[in-house]
């Protein structure tokens, strides 16, 4: 029976679960004996002009090696944006501020000493003098009327531009019978993986840097890394421990830790730093943060004919992955519609806030969020059912691939049977039911149903070319195996789910089966992990590399056996190379490695990325007197294609699921007009926690993509992309009969109960 | 200052620094990394540990004000080399991913499971309300608690 499909529990598990799992700060290594410890003084101010920064008083402090400023590190090059085509490239950001500092949180020292608590100490003791500048702060003043310049030499806040505005088609929406209009916000969210940031690094005595680095992919991390130290990246070894999630915020390397590996070069002797989660909270990237408006056109019919969406992306104070979202929700605009006049356009800002990158969907759930509220503000404009206005517009089912206006092409798609299996599943017309009757008897606390349909892209291929992983698959003369792989896990399960898939071909249990990862010395290769690619890449490869070691055991099987290596049969289940006939006549696969390595790398290479589609529907209740929002369900229907173990994909959705909700009415990263962060730490920042969610309700729904041979597709960001605007429609929905029409995210308590007291007061909301 | 106390059933006698949290203490004096700090204001729990068997956010302990108690990490929570009901239900449930917060989440079931042996799901979510995870959105966790709660009274 194949192993695939089936729910295997981790391999990886007993270890985290007795002695935890090894992230960077539990390394212990002989060569970070006689390490010291790195502390970064930070900007108390959002925007000031840096005039001195004085370090004596914390040399004199206890315990402490050495304190410098950005001076000391003038020579480096800065943190180059990324896409340099794309974005502003004079709006990079140094790794200690020298001259001016531009959001609160920006490092402009360290102070480096013998243990960690002395640390602390002496960095209080570092002072520095500002002269404030105006902070820009406001999104919407930061391109158009901006209180100040962050980058004067480039002449504006704007960092990069999608589209052209100027060219918006002023008829788009003629002929509509209802145009509908709206400014929303997707709001800063904070990625907060469990585990911050941290490094530790060593020089050797051959010139070589070692350095441990929590990170989605060891060889960008070893790019970046190497670009901000100005040394070849064949100088450079990453190692990457155990990873305490990172969500899109570990991806590369950030000038934190480039100024932890200049430490232990300069000083001679291993340095070592681990961010506190307040540090954490205003100096990791931050994702989202995005001003849309969005317009819709149609007739009263139902059918949707016109879309536009205008995207203002705050960058944060250095244009960071950030400054490229709108690409890719450009790309995903329309979603799973088709809607025959659509355009998009975008602009991305800096502004005088922690730099914005890559979280758990990066630019997708922006898109879907935007689509999903305007056919809902339609629906709402027309007086019709969602659900209704989701089906005459969603795209019918299709099997060969379909291009958009905006260039993406999805693979496959059944957008309707995904929607109708959601509806069906959470018993849509016992809940519309339930809604009238409370509406009916005027109920404080109303319900509210929620629906989001969605495509996303999973896999895309690097600005290089199409998308492509490889994997190193060795089996040893005991039967085990060791499998090297380009992707880097964090919490997704490669080492069990490359095992199986491993396993499925040689017929070697999957506890014998060793997989590795991160160590840039043995895998220098790699794309990482993010983007969902991992599984229809990186797992992609692990089976091809397999199926292609069993055609080179099979020609040793074949002298081995003096037989024809076309009647021999490999025979999983015994995992042997037998004569078609004559199972007596065989050789163990184990055995071929005897004399000489039984070694296969390969690369997979895939035709384009897929689109996971589905469908959620969510049901909230709302107290019409306190404003606050209760999740009661989340129903999904989430098709990646094939699943090869449903229970780390359920665990994928479950996730997804979560972090999407909590973007949809708790989680906002906020700032005053100042720009000091306000949710600096867990008791500001409402982190969900296990009392605000329900237990997940999970339909199946698995359309195999032709993509790659196992018909897979990504799972880790889908649960995040439907889950937002289906709980953001469900408080609306909740509220749509007295007259509410929108609440912008978070859906807080405050916010709803403003929205109901704007429309009691016959304000428009 | 000299402190004596237990940790996983074993005595020890430490000279500590006043200020020294316990879950300092417990990484770098005693070498036992399972209870991680995951953030500055004892709100995330992942340094869930137990003292005297009931569940304590060790970043909120000095060690000193464990002198004379009984501390048990999720390294002893294991006995004759089997896992203790609660980690094989996570386990067996995929109750965790990254594993980041799963040392003190193990710690704080197990406490909870101490005090109620038979919680319904409201009652786990509420005692796990203390306990932050990024990745599971506590789905599996919830349903690996009630699992452990049914195993541990079979």
């Amino acid at each position: 029976m194949s192993i695939l499909g089936t729910r295997v529990v981790r391999t990886e598990d007993p270890g985290f679960l007795t002695t935890g799992a090894v992230y960077t700060d539990d390394v212990v290594d002989e060569r970070l004996a006689g390490t010291c410890h790195v502390f970064f003084v930070r900007s108390p101010i959002a925007h000031a002009r840096i005039r001195a920064v004085d370090v004596s008083a914390a040399l004199e402090s206890p315990g402490v090696i050495a304190a410098f400023t950005g001076a000391a590190l003038a020579d480096l090059p800065p943190l180059a944006p990324p896409m340099p085509d794309l974005v502003d490239g004079r709006m990079a950001q140094p790794l200690l501020a020298r001259d001016v500092v531009r959001y609160v949180g920006e490092p402009v020292a360290v102070v480096i000493t013998e243990d960690t608590y002395q640390g602390e100490d002496a960095a209080e003791l570092v002072s520095a003098d500002y002269d404030p500048l105006p902070a820009v702060v406001d999104l919407a003043a930061a391109a158009d009327d901006p209180p100040s310049l962050l980058f004067p030499e480039a002449g504006t806040n704007v960092t990069a531009t999608f589209g052209d505005a100027s060219a918006l088609q002023a008829d788009l929406f003629d002929g509509c019978e209802v145009v509908v209009s709206r400014t929303i916000v997707n709001q800063r969210v904070a990625p907060a993986p469990m585990e911050t940031r941290a490094a530790a690094a060593v020089w050797g005595d051959d010139g070589r840097l070692t350095a441990w680095i929590p990170n989605q992919g060891a060889q960008g991390t070893r790019g970046a890394l190497a670009a901000m130290l100005a040394i070849d990246p064949s100088s450079l070894r990453i190692i990457t421990p155990d990873v305490g999630g990172a969500f899109g915020a570990k991806f590369g390397a950030d000038p934190e830790h480039a100024v932890v590996c200049w430490v232990a070069r300069q000083l001679g002797r291993p340095a070592r730093w681990a961010e506190t989660r307040n540090e954490n909270m205003i100096a990791m990237t931050h994702g989202r943060a995005q001003r849309q408006t969005i317009t819709i056109g149609g007739s009263r019919d139902g059918t949707v004919t016109a879309y536009r969406l205008e995207i203002l992306q705050d960058s944060g104070a250095y244009p960071r992955f950030g400054a490229f979202l709108p690409a890719l929700t450009i790309l995903m605009a329309p979603g799973p519609y088709a809607i025959s006049r659509a355009e998009a356009v975008a602009r991305s800002v800096v502004t005088n806030t922690t730099p914005v990158g890559a979280y758990r969907g990066a630019g997708r759930p922006e898109a879907t969020a935007a689509v999903e509220r305007a056919i809902d503000m339609f629906a709402a404009e027309i007086g019709r059912d969602p659900a209704e206005v989701r089906r005459v517009n969603l795209l019918p089912k299709f099997t060969q691939p379909h291009r958009t206006a905006f260039g993406a092409v999805y693979d496959s798609g059944d957008y309707v049977t995904a929607l109708d299996a959601a509806l069906d599943a959470a018993g849509y017309a016992a809940l519309r039911a339930e809604q009238a009757r409370r509406r009916a008897a005027g109920d404080v606390t109303q319900l509210g149903i929620g629906l989001a349909s969605y495509v996303e892209i999973t896999g895309a291929g690097a600005e290089s070319g199409a998308p492509r992983e490889n994997a190193t698959v060795e089996v040893f003369p005991d039967g085990s195996a060791t499998i090297l792989t380009g992707t880097s896990p964090h919490g997704q399960g490669h080492a069990t789910v490359w095992a199986m898939l491993a396993s499925e071909e040689l017929g070697i249990p999957v506890d014998r089966i060793t997989v590795k990862w991160g160590d840039t010395d043995l895998i220098p290769e790699g794309g990482g992990t993010g983007g969902s690619r991992s599984l229809q890449q990186g797992g992609v490869a692990v089976r091809q590399a397999s199926l292609e070691l069993l055609e080179v055991a099979r020609e040793r099987a074949a002298a081995a056996l003096e037989a024809n290596p076309a009647d021999l049969v490999f025979e999983p289940e015994r995992s042997a190379f037998e004569v078609a006939g004559d199972p007596d006549a065989a050789v163990p696969l184990a055995k071929l490695a005897v004399e000489e390595r039984l070694v296969v790398r390969t690369v997979f290479i895939a035709p384009g990325a897929t689109f996971p589609f589905g469908a959620h529907v969510a049901v909230v209740e709302v107290d019409t007197e306190t404003g606050k929002v209760v999740l009661r369900r989340v129903v999904t229907v989430d098709d990646a294609g094939t699943v090869i173990n449903p229970l780390l994909a359920e665990g994928q959705r479950h996730g997804g699921i979560a972090q999407g909700a909590a973007q949809a009415f708790l989680e906002e990263v906020l700032y005053d007009a100042d720009g000091n962060p306000l949710t600096a730490t867990f008791a500001d920042y409402p982190f969900l926690s296990a009392t605000e969610v329900p237990s997940f309700e999970l339909a199946d729904m698995a359309t195999p993509t032709s993509y790659n041979p196992l018909g897979v597709k990504g799972i880790g960001e889908a649960g995040t992309i439907g889950a937002t605007p289906a709980v953001q429609n469900a408080v609306i929905d909740a509220l749509a009969h007295l007259g509410v029409r929108h609440i912008d995210l978070p859906a807080t308590p405050q916010r709803v109960w403003r929205a109901l007291q704007d429309v009691s007061a016959g304000k428009d909301a | 200052m000299q402190i004596e106390l237990t940790v996983n059933g074993a005595p020890r006698s430490d000279e500590v620094e006043p200020r020294l949290l316990l879950v300092h203490y417990l990484r770098q004096r005693c070498g036992l990394r399972a209870a991680n700090v995951g953030c500055d204001t004892t709100s995330c729990g992942a340094c869930t540990v137990l003292v005297n068997g009931r569940s304590v956010k060790s970043c909120t302990m000095l060690a000193v004000q464990a002198a004379g108690q009984e501390i048990t990490t999720a390294e002893g929570l294991a006995t004759g080399g089997e896992m203790h009901p609660v980690q094989q239900a996570f386990r067996q449930e995929h109750g965790l991913q990254c594993g980041f917060c799963t040392p003190g989440m193990v710690m704080a079931a197990a406490g909870l499971l101490a005090e109620n042996p038979h919680p319904t799901e409201a009652e786990v979510r509420e005692g796990l309300e203390g306990n932050f995870c990024r990745c599971t959105g506590y789905h599996n966790i919830v349903r690996a608690v009630l699992s452990a709660a049914e195993d541990m009274s079979a």
